[in-house]
């Protein structure tokens, strides 16, 4: 029953130097429905690891469960050797974990630059009553906050849009903040949500080499059904259908392997439609 | 026209203080989307913690002023973490009991602790004689002027908190979505206490200045907590600058109730202005209609 997901799981052990991030017999149960079904996997540094599968097949459930959202029946999580099961979700940026979301998540009423220092606040050291009394220790604080949040700006190409807010934004720019925000906390695992989601066929290699980009200094992980920018920036896929791992490898082993035709057929149809 | 100066500056004194309340009440809408019902009653007790300070050191005025200051943000800090946090995810209306509850409770241990029988009077910082301009009364005294600067002061600061310190950037942050600031490392828990305390203490900070003008006893902040609710609702409670624009227009329209109409009109007045806006406005005069969201 659960071939699939434990053969992924005895590569990922069995590969020296591999898995700065493991996941371990991963299950998840909704009231009477599995979300995941013993769901291993794991991701190395300097690489991009990426979770392909159909709707509906996990993807998101299984990225909820690392980032603490959602926890799990049964199974483990580590991340550089630490375990972090029981992970709480104000707890991430704390061990070095940024992630992304579907729906972008950006707050309405703060500019971008705004935005983004509250990804970097992590490292604000101003305590509340110098902030009350504006010491210049906080005054500080907030200019180097700024700095780094329009650092990070400047990585993924939208330094010039520091002062507006995300409304006035189109939604790949809005995408590129987003990830300005997660990256501005200097993660060391990246975990991205769909970041090709709603852009458009010519914004597509742009974020491809930026996210390739970004596995210099992480692991990344990303969660995608775009097949084709897939299929271009992942090292490794794990391909999930209905809650549990069929298969994984390197996109061409992934791409050849019958299973995931069979799962992934109509999904990629669609895609392909979108596109 | 002396008149029609007299109500309107007269109405401005007393609005500022809607707006004070206002203004606490919107800080913890904002920041948790629990309306304080305990507001006035917080407000009622950190002014007998200044009486008291005040008799306690032979009238020192600014000593008891502090100490009102410290006792709401602490009062704040305390109820927030202690009783109010446990409602958090639950349907609305558990907070709304449990901040009803934290009413009724204050209000009895001021019975307990402070109250005599007998209504107290609280001092004010300055004179209460009425201004004069030539031979023509303003409605208005040095401490209604003192009222409203430090209300105004206290406004600004708030302001600069929130613009320019990374704390209040979390705390803006929090206010707009709480589970992505605890994504990005927020520490959601400590900005929801702050945001209860720093209201504690502007709600403190309206009983003091209210109370000269009424009398204090457990129940005195009641009719107060209820106007500055309306001035909230007409600000729209999610805008802090809603909060105090909609306690001077309330303060003036029942100044002028008062005044041509009658005073016994102004609390039954208030509270038509707060069923019209409900009605026809429930997002508030100032609030874009555009931004409400299902």
């Amino acid at each position: 029953m659960n071939d699939g997901s434990s053969v992924a799981w005895d590569e990922g052990e069995s590969e020296p130097g591999a898995g700065a991030l493991d996941v371990g017999g991963i299950t998840v149960r909704f009231g009477g429905l599995t979300a995941l079904d013993d769901v291993s996997l794991s991701a190395a540094r300097g690489q991009v690891t990426g979770i392909i599968g159909p709707n509906g097949a996990g993807k998101t459930t299984l990225l909820n469960v690392l980032c603490g959202f959602v926890r799990p029946q049964a199974g483990s999580i580590a991340f550089e050797g630490k375990e972090l099961t029981r992970l709480r979700p104000h707890q991430l940026a704390r061990h070095g974990i940024a992630r992304t979301l579907q729906g972008i998540g950006l707050f309405r009423g703060l500019t971008v630059a705004e935005n983004v220092m509250v990804g970097a606040n992590g490292s604000a050291r101003a305590g509340f009553f110098a902030a009350l009394f504006g010491t210049p220790w906080s005054d500080r604080d907030e200019q180097r906050l700024r700095r780094r949040a329009i650092e990070a700006l400047d990585r993924v190409g939208a330094a010039d849009l520091a002062d507006d807010l995300p409304g006035e934004l189109a939604h790949g720019q809005r995408k590129r903040v987003a990830l300005a925000r997660a990256l501005v906390a200097e993660p060391r695992l990246l975990l991205l949500d769909e970041p090709a989601s709603g852009l458009d066929e010519g914004e597509l290699p742009e974020v491809g080499a930026l996210i390739g980009e970004l596995a210099g200094s992480a692991t990344v992980v990303v969660i995608e059904h775009r097949m084709d920018l897939m299929m271009s920036i992942c090292q490794r896929i794990f391909v999930l259908d209905f809650g549990k791992v069929i298969a994984d490898g390197t996109p061409a082993q992934v791409q050849a392997d019958p299973a995931v035709t069979a799962a992934y057929l109509g999904a990629e149809r669609e895609s392909a439609a979108d596109g | 026209m002396q008149e029609f100066i007299e109500f309107t500056l007269g109405g401005l004194a007393s609005g500022i203080i809607y707006s004070a309340i206002a203004l606490s009440l919107v800080l913890i809408w904002r920041g948790t989307r629990v309306l304080n019902y305990a507001q006035g009653g917080m407000a009622m007790f950190t002014t007998y913690v200044a009486l008291t300070v005040i008799n306690d050191t032979g009238g020192n005025y600014w000593l008891g002023f502090l100490a009102a200051l410290a006792a709401g943000f602490a009062l704040g800090a305390v109820l927030e973490r202690g009783v109010v946090r446990p409602t958090v995810g639950k349907p609305p209306l558990n907070s709304v009991i449990v901040t009803i509850g934290i009413l009724i409770f204050i209000e009895g241990l001021a019975g307990i602790i402070f109250y005599n029988g007998q209504s107290a009077s609280f001092p004010p910082a300055y004179s209460i004689v009425s201004l004069k301009v030539g031979s023509i009364a303003l409605g208005v005294s040095w401490n209604d002027v003192f009222t409203a600067a430090a209300v105004l002061a206290a406004a600004v600061l708030l302001a600069a908190l929130f613009r320019y310190t990374t704390v209040g950037l979390r705390l803006r942050a929090t206010a707009f979505n709480a589970s992505v600031s605890r994504l990005l490392g927020v520490r959601v828990g400590r900005v929801l206490t702050l945001g209860w305390a720093l209201a504690g203490l502007i709600g403190a900070l309206a009983g003091v200045l209210v109370t000269p003008t009424t009398f204090l006893n457990p129940n005195s902040m009641d009719a107060i907590f209820v106007l500055g609710f309306t001035a909230a609702v007409i600000g729209g409670l999610d805008s802090p600058v809603g909060a105090i624009v909609g306690g001077l227009v309330l303060g003036v329209v029942l100044s002028y109730v008062g005044g041509y109409l009658s005073a016994d009109l102004i609390e039954l007045a208030g509270l038509a202005a707060l069923v019209l806006v409900l009605m026809f406005r429930p997002s508030g005069l100032f609030a874009p209609t555009a931004v409400r969201r299902v």
